[in-house]
């Protein structure tokens, strides 16, 4: 092992955000709920904005993330995360306050509050992680997983037939006047990683300016419940959940 | 080249490979020793690192600490060793 560094004038150019706190974070080797995690609070580090973000996660993998996020955090129930969110900000309108959700919560229980909370233009940032999977109760079938893809509860593969299409929500939610800015990411390669953490900047600048709500989706990996291994599960990603889900902006402020 | 170098908290790593693969300079490794949670850890395999932080981007675990050699001595062109 290579330890002796004497590198003169060594720098510091990358630490873990300070607003993460030191507590190891309990998610499978290599899931991306850790990028992501770490990307808000990199963002909410750098805005200054500890004292003044709320975030609301409700039940799913990432459920234990106010354990690692070290800001105002409240528990919501299953699928109610915009809702919680949307009385948070309305009596705390001077907060920046999101929801961090995952496909079995804001595309299947949650749906009427997605869709109700982006319609209504809550100046609130939605965060939809899309693992295509119920990740935390054991790999069951998402709304968002692929036709052919094996679930604990599609072992033959999701059929059309059986099960109808993959729900596209965020394309959906677009359409919707509230919608301010929609826009799909990934972390699964450094440039992704880099790309989602502008838009989190973003999302928290027009917040700031009261535009209506942010939607941003993450198509993310799921090592456990896909029975891959982290490597794999990305290369798995980017051919199978990338070309489903195309990474970019779907909808964008127009000029003032 | 820029040089640069990191600290892996081998404690925190669990040894997923991402940031094995995201190295642009193949600077890492998996250890033959694991850490108390059973987990073989990442560690540094050669000395051409950069400090371009790409490992440290795609960690879940935030585990990498990246150390760059400073502007102020790549402008006096200072030689390193490591
Ligand atoms: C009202 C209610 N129904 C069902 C559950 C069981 N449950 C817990 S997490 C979950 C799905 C989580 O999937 P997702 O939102 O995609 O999050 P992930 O774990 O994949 O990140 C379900 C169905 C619950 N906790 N509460
Ligand atoms: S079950 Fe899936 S989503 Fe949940 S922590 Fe493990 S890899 Fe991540
Ligand atoms: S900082 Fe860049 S070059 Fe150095 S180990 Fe990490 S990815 Fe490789
Ligand atoms: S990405 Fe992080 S947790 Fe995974 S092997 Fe590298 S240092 Fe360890
Ligand atoms: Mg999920």
């Amino acid at each position: 092992m290579i330890n002796k560094c004497e590198i003169e004038d060594l720098e510091l150019v990358y630490e873990k955000p300070k607003t993460l706190t030191d507590t190891p974070m309990h998610y499978c080797p290599g899931c991306g709920h850790g990028v992501i995690n770490k990307l808000i609070m990199e963002v909410i580090d750098e805005l200054k904005i500890q004292d003044k973000t709320v975030g609301v996660a409700p039940v799913g993998c990432a459920v234990f993330e106010y354990r690692y996020m070290d800001i105002d955090m409240i528990e919501a129930p299953h699928g109610r995360a915009s809702a919680v969110a949307t009385g948070v900000k309305r009596v705390n309108p001077d907060k920046y306050v999101f929801s961090y959700q995952g496909d079995g919560d804001l595309a299947a229980i949650g749906t009427s509050e997605t869709i109700h909370t982006v319609n209504r233009g809550e100046n609130i940032l939605m965060l939809f992680i899309n693992n295509a999977i119920y990740g935390m109760t054991g790999g069951q079938m998402a709304p968002t997983t692929l036709i052919g893809q094996k679930t604990s509860t599609s072992p033959f593969g999701r059929s059309v037939k059986n099960n109808g299409f993959p729900l596209n929500i965020t394309e959906l939610i677009s359409k919707l006047d509230g919608a301010f800015y929609v826009t799909r990411h990934s972390v699964h390669k450094p440039n992704s990683v880099r790309k989602l953490k502008k838009a989190i900047q973003k999302s928290f600048e027009y917040q700031k300016e009261n535009k209506g709500t942010c939607f941003i989706e993450v198509i993310s990996n799921c090592p456990a419940g896909w029975g891959m291994t982290p490597l794999k599960s990305n290369e798995w990603l980017e051919e199978n959940l990338i070309p489903k889900y195309p990474l970019g902006d779907i909808k964008v402020p127009t000029k003032n | 080249m820029i040089r640069g170098t990191i600290k892996v908290d081998t404690e925190i790593c669990k040894g997923c490979e991402l940031c094995i693969t995201a190295c642009p300079q193949k600077s890492l490794g998996l250890s033959n020793n694991i850490n108390s949670h059973g987990f073989k850890y990442v560690e540094l395999i050669q000395d051409n690192c950069t400090g371009c932080i790409n490992c440290a981007l795609v960690c879940p675990d935030s585990a990498i600490t990246v150390y760059r050699q400073s502007k102020n001595s790549i402008k006096q062109n200072k030689k390193v060793t490591v």
